[in-house]
Order: structure tokens, then sequence, then C-alpha cells
């Protein structure tokens, strides 16, 4: 019963770093049109910025601060220099070019941090573990990560649904010459929108900086994961990415968990770990796959 | 006329005089090939460094005879690691070495032994060279690949646990490791449980470990997500509770460094640590760190005996590489003085040494970085399982 009130807590958590990402992704897919699949690199930008500035000043504040300005002021260099000229492209293109900028960032940092990862401690006021009750002791800093994972869904839900600059996003999304015609300088806020998307993943790179490895190549390693969360949440919303980001969580703690265990009561327990372990890895493919086959559009698709 | 005749005669008598004189000079080349990019590029870094300090050490040469290392990065790639041999054994390179990662020595050796050439392994020690695939002209100076877990196996007997959980990569490797730690380990397993190869989230693991409460866990976690592993381990609490038990390349030198306090007491195998108290051993570690500002890690120790090793073939036919079979013989002798202490070669071309428990402590009286200490000899003049099968 613990373990599964643990576990919870793990899905819970790593759900919530998967929404970070899935949020600024799924607003630059389904509003932009554009196929990011540099998503991931603004993830390991704000890891890097954050556990550069964490080491120098010993500050987790600093290192919050470093890591939204660096991956949000990156997004907004390769907005205005790169995805600004692919708007009115094939996808073929922007897929090229933004699989060509996760390899010039790959490079870029590791020549500017070099090739031995950080590493940065947990902030001593979030290291250790609290009691739950009934025995459970649950990490500190993953607790953080799921609140921070729920301000930022409150956060955008406001944004979106309640604020002018939502309205405008919604609106520029459905009818983009529209909102131009209507005086909405349409480039700005797009750029506004890639940046914030940017700066979304700033801040889960940063919360992921102390509790995972910092190192080149992270971005695309969670890229495929979020690409799935947003299928199966439905491209475009942020709801979706929100269920979707939850539910992918869920069955990865729980099929990691628990499935060896179920098939242990069938098979040896030497092939039910390797065959769990096999299944467990396919196990949000097929969870995709199931919600492809009852709804094509996602789970809670933006529009329709 | 005559003068004319005697200055030809001269020329012609100092092109005959200096002909063995510069072919004897033109240093053996040796293609080493390793990972040097990629987060484990550190690893092909300090086998490189090691070997060329070795060189260093006798002025350019191994064994008295001047030797010149060709260093290529093949990105753990076991294609590019495959072109880079076939550009070197196209240029006349008849000696192998360096390279970390088995996958790409599985892609490289094939090549390299068919034309004849030969290669000395710096770490990897793929089971499938040491059985009946095991070739004469073959050899590995580091260890086969299932013995340090063997070892861990052993450790855990010793160490009197009964039930342990262990944790591995769902990758060959990972599996391998497994298998060799279950070789020799007595007591139970609770659970074998597999991660995803680029996992890096271990809180799920670490739950169910807490669950099961075992006597001890035994894992194989190389590269970041070994670091990772061992401080999401003490960040849940486990250390205080659950002896962390690992194969020295899941926490070497560099990668202790990076976890901090976190692999405080946890225990290791291996055949040799920066600590390991001989002259031959304090003598190399000084020498690295004085060289390259850095503790060598276990690769970098293994390169630099590889190194020896082949002074010690080079020597035995001054620098001729065509005289294969005496080179060949000479590597077999393994007539070099290894840092790692006791060394020879089984029949299969592989090393038969020791292995120990090493556990991590505060150097300097609990004031310095922590340090694998040797604990105790786990396996005496140890021998791979596959030896049997090789026909050599």
């Amino acid at each position: 019963m613990l373990l599964i009130f643990e576990q919870l807590l793990n899905g819970l958590q790593y759900g919530a770093m998967l929404f970070m990402l899935a949020a600024g992704l799924t607003l630059i897919f389904g509003i932009m049109g554009v196929i990011n699949l540099m998503h991931g690199s603004f993830y390991m930008v704000g890891a890097y910025c954050g556990a550069f500035a964490i080491i120098q000043t010993g500050s987790f504040l600093a290192g919050v601060l470093c890591a939204l300005l660096g991956a949000g002021l990156y997004g907004l260099l390769v907005e205005v220099t790169i995805i600004r000229k692919l708007y009115q492209r094939d996808h073929l293109y922007q897929v090229l070019a933004t699989f060509g900028m996760i390899l010039f960032t790959n490079q870029a940092m590791t020549l500017i941090f070099g090739r031995t990862p950080p590493m940065v401690e947990i902030p001593a006021i979030l290291s250790g573990s609290v009691p739950l009750g009934g025995g459970l002791e649950y990490p500190i800093m993953r607790l953080a990560l799921i609140v921070v994972g729920a301000v930022v869904a409150v956060g955008l839900w406001y944004l979106v649904t309640r604020t002018r600059v939502g309205m405008l996003v919604r609106a520029g999304a459905d009818d983009r010459e529209m909102v131009d015609a209507l005086g909405i300088d349409i480039r700005k806020l797009y750029t506004a929108v890639f940046g914030f998307g940017a700066v979304l993943c700033g801040l889960a790179g940063v919360m992921a900086a102390p509790l995972l490895a910092v190192e080149i190549g992270m971005g695309e390693r969670i890229l495929i994961t979020t690409f799935v969360v947003i299928v199966i949440g439905g491209v475009g919303s942020v709801r979706g990415a929100l269920v979707g980001a939850l539910l992918v969580g869920m069955v990865d703690s729980m099929g990691r968990a628990f499935l060896p265990q179920l098939l242990q009561l069938v098979f040896t327990p030497t092939i039910a770990d390797a065959l769990g372990a096999g299944l467990v890895s396919a196990s949000i493919y097929v969870l995709m796959a199931i919600v492809l086959i009852v709804r094509p559009k996602g789970l809670l698709p933006a529009r329709g | 006329m005559m003068a004319k005749n005697s200055l030809f005669a001269a020329l012609a008598l100092s092109v005959l005089a200096t002909a063995p004189a510069a072919h004897a000079a033109d240093p053996v080349k040796i293609g080493f090939i390793t990972t040097l990019s990629t987060p484990a590029g550190y690893l092909g870094a300090d086998q490189r460094d090691a070997f060329l300090l070795a060189m260093g050490e006798e002025g350019g040469k191994l064994g008295g005879v001047p030797v010149e290392l060709v260093v290529e990065d093949d990105g753990l790639k076991p294609a590019s690691g495959k072109q880079a041999a076939d550009r070197m054994l196209q240029s006349g390179i008849k000696l192998f070495s360096g390279i970390t990662f088995s996958n790409v020595l599985g892609a490289v050796a094939p090549g390299v032994l068919a034309a004849d050439a030969f290669y000395v392994s710096t770490n990897a020690g793929p089971s499938t060279f040491a059985g009946k695939e095991c070739n004469k002209n073959y050899f590995v100076a580091s260890y086969q690949n299932d013995a340090f877990h063997s070892a861990g196996g052993q450790a855990a007997n010793e160490l009197g646990y009964k039930k342990v959980v262990l944790l591995a990569p769902n990758y060959q490797a990972g599996r391998d490791a497994l298998e060799g730690f279950k070789r020799t380990f007595k007591g139970t397993v609770e659970a074998e449980i597999y991660t995803k190869l680029d996992q890096n989230d271990f809180s799920v693991e670490m739950a169910r470990i807490r669950s099961l409460a075992p006597d001890a866990v035994y894992q194989f976690h190389p590269g970041g997500a070994g670091i990772t592993f061992v401080k999401q381990y003490n960040n849940a609490g486990l250390s205080k509770t659950v002896p962390l038990l690992m194969p020295g390349f899941s926490l070497d030198t560099r990668m202790i460094e990076a976890t901090g306090n976190a692999g405080d007491r946890a225990y290791l195998t291996g055949i040799w640590s920066p600590e390991t108290d001989t002259p031959a051993s304090k003598a190399f570690v000084a020498a690295f760190r004085k060289a390259y500002n850095r503790t060598p890690t276990l690769y970098a120790q293994q390169a630099y005996d590889a190194a020896k090793l082949i002074g010690s073939g080079l020597k035995a036919v001054n620098g001729d590489l065509t005289k294969a079979d005496a080179f060949r013989a000479a590597l077999k002798k393994a007539d070099f003085k290894s840092i790692r202490g006791d060394f020879k070669f089984g029949n299969n071309n592989h090393p038969i040494q020791n292995y120990y428990l090493m556990q991590l402590q505060r150097s300097e009286g609990g004031a310095g970085p922590l340090v694998p200490v040797v604990v105790r000899q786990v396996l005496k003049d140890d021998q791979d399982v596959y030896a049997k099968a090789c026909a050599l």
C-alpha cells in the first residue's frame, strides 16, 4: 500500500516534469504550426545554465534565474534567426532545420561548458525527505517539482483563457491573417510564444539538474516522451498536455514498479524481470497506440 | 675521374650504411582507436594520456623501440571505429590498441585480425572473443568483462549478504553483468531490476528496493546513469540502511568526484585503485598527476599496463613486427611489471589476475575526498570461464 502511494507520487512528479516540456511544445506546434525538434535543447540549455550558476554562486535561486534567462534568450534568438523563416515552409524543412539545431546546440554546449557533466547538489532547504504519514518518507526536491508543475499548470490555464495575450494567441492559431489585419503584430506574438516555451523548458531543466544527470544530449532523450505526451493529449491543447503528461507519468511509474511483480505470478523471476523491463519500455507507446485508436486526435484536442 | 668514382662509392656506401639505421629509427606505429567524444570521452582520454605517459617515460619509446601513437576517436560508434581501423590498416599499421567499448571492439577486431595485425585491449574484454572465437593475435591487458561482476558475487558472499537486489540496464552488457554476479553469489536474488538504457530517474526503483529491504544492492550502471543512480540512492536515504555494491567502473575516480559525498561507504570491485599501496602504483599515480593534473582512473592504469606489455613485445623483436611469431610469444609471456600486481595470460590471451573488494572512504583521516580503499582480495589468480572453450 505504501509502495503504491510512493509510486503515485513518483508518477505525479514525472508527469509534472513532462508537463513543463509538453506545454511549450504543444503551444508552438499547435499555434504556430512549427514542428520543433530542438525543444529538448532548451531543456538542456536551462539545465546547463542553471547548473553553472548554482556552482558559481551556490544559490539555487540564482540558478533558476539563470536557467530561465538562458533558455528564454536562446529561444528568442533561435526564433528570430531561424524559426521565423520556416513558418511558411513545409514541415520537412522545419524538421531538418530544428534537427540541425540539436546538433549545433549540443556542440555549442560542449564548447562552452566542457565535456565533464556539471554536478549540482540539491539545495539545503530542498534536500532530505519529509514524513507523509503512515511511515512514508518522500524526498522534498521531488515534492517541489510537483508543486512547481502545479503552479505552471494553473498559471498557463489563466494566461491562455483569461488574459488578452491568451486570447490573441488562440485567435492567431485559428486565423493568422485576421489577427494581423486587426493591427496586432503577429510576428512579435509568435516570438513571445516561442520564447515562453523555451522558458518553461529552462524551468524544467533547472529543477531536473540536482535530481538527474546534466549532460549533452539529455534533451533528445526526453523529447520523444514529450511528443508522446502531446500526441496522447491532443496537439495544441495545454489541457491535453497536462492530462497526457500525468497519464504517461503514471503509466511509466506504475509499470516499472508493478509489472515485473505481476509477471512473476506467471513466469520465473528471471524471465519476468527481463520481460517486464521490455514491456515497461514499450508501455507508453502502447498507451499512445490505444489512445490513437479510440481518439485519433488525442484525448483533449485544441479544436474539435 | 678517380675522385669522382670514390665520391660515388662513398655515397653508395653511406646510403647502404644509413639504410638499416634509418629503418631502425622509423618508429613503430600503433593504431590507438578509442572514445574521446561523447560524455564517455574521458575514458578514452585517460587511456590515451596514460599510454603517452608510458611512452614519454622512455623518451618516445616502448621497450627501447621508438613508437608513434596514431590516435583516432570512434565517438562510441562501431562503424566509426571500423572505418578508422580500415584506414590505419591500409596505411600499413600492424598493431592496434585503445578500444573502450565492447560494441566498438566487436566491429574493429575481426578486420584487424583478418589482416594478421595485432590487437592489445586497454579496456574492453567481451566474452565473444574469450571463448571459441579467441585469436592468437588478440590480447586483453585489462580484464574479461564478466570478472568484475563475479568478484562482486564473491564479495557479497564474504560480506555475509543473504538477500540482494540486482539492477542493470536492459542490454547485453547489463544482462551479462547480472549473470556474472549470479555465477558466484550463493544467497537469494530478491529481484533483478532491469532499467531502460537511457534512464536517469530511478525513483521507482528506489521505492521498490525500499519495499524489498534486501541485505545489499548490486548495481551496474556505467556513465552518467551511474552518477545519477548513486546520488539518488543517497538522496532516497537508502545508503543508510542498504549497502551498495558495484563494479569499479560504475563509480570510477571521475564519477566519485561528480557524486560528491553520495558514494560514501559504498563497495567497489576491481583490479586496482589509485590507493593501491605498491611502489609501482604510487609512482604511476604521482607521474600521472604531475603530467595531467588529475587523478588517474582505472582506465588509465589499464592503458599504462598495456603500453608496458606492448613494450615487452617490441623489445623482443627490436620493433620488427614482421617477426610476428616472436612478437606474439613475447606478448604471451607478459614479461612486464604491472602496476596492479600479479599478471599473466591464460590460454585465451585474457588475464589471470586478482580481484579486490574496495570501499569508498574519506582520505587523510576523514577530511579528504572519497577514495576507494582496498578491503580484501576476493578472487585470486582468477581466470574467466570462457577460457576452457578456447583452442589456443
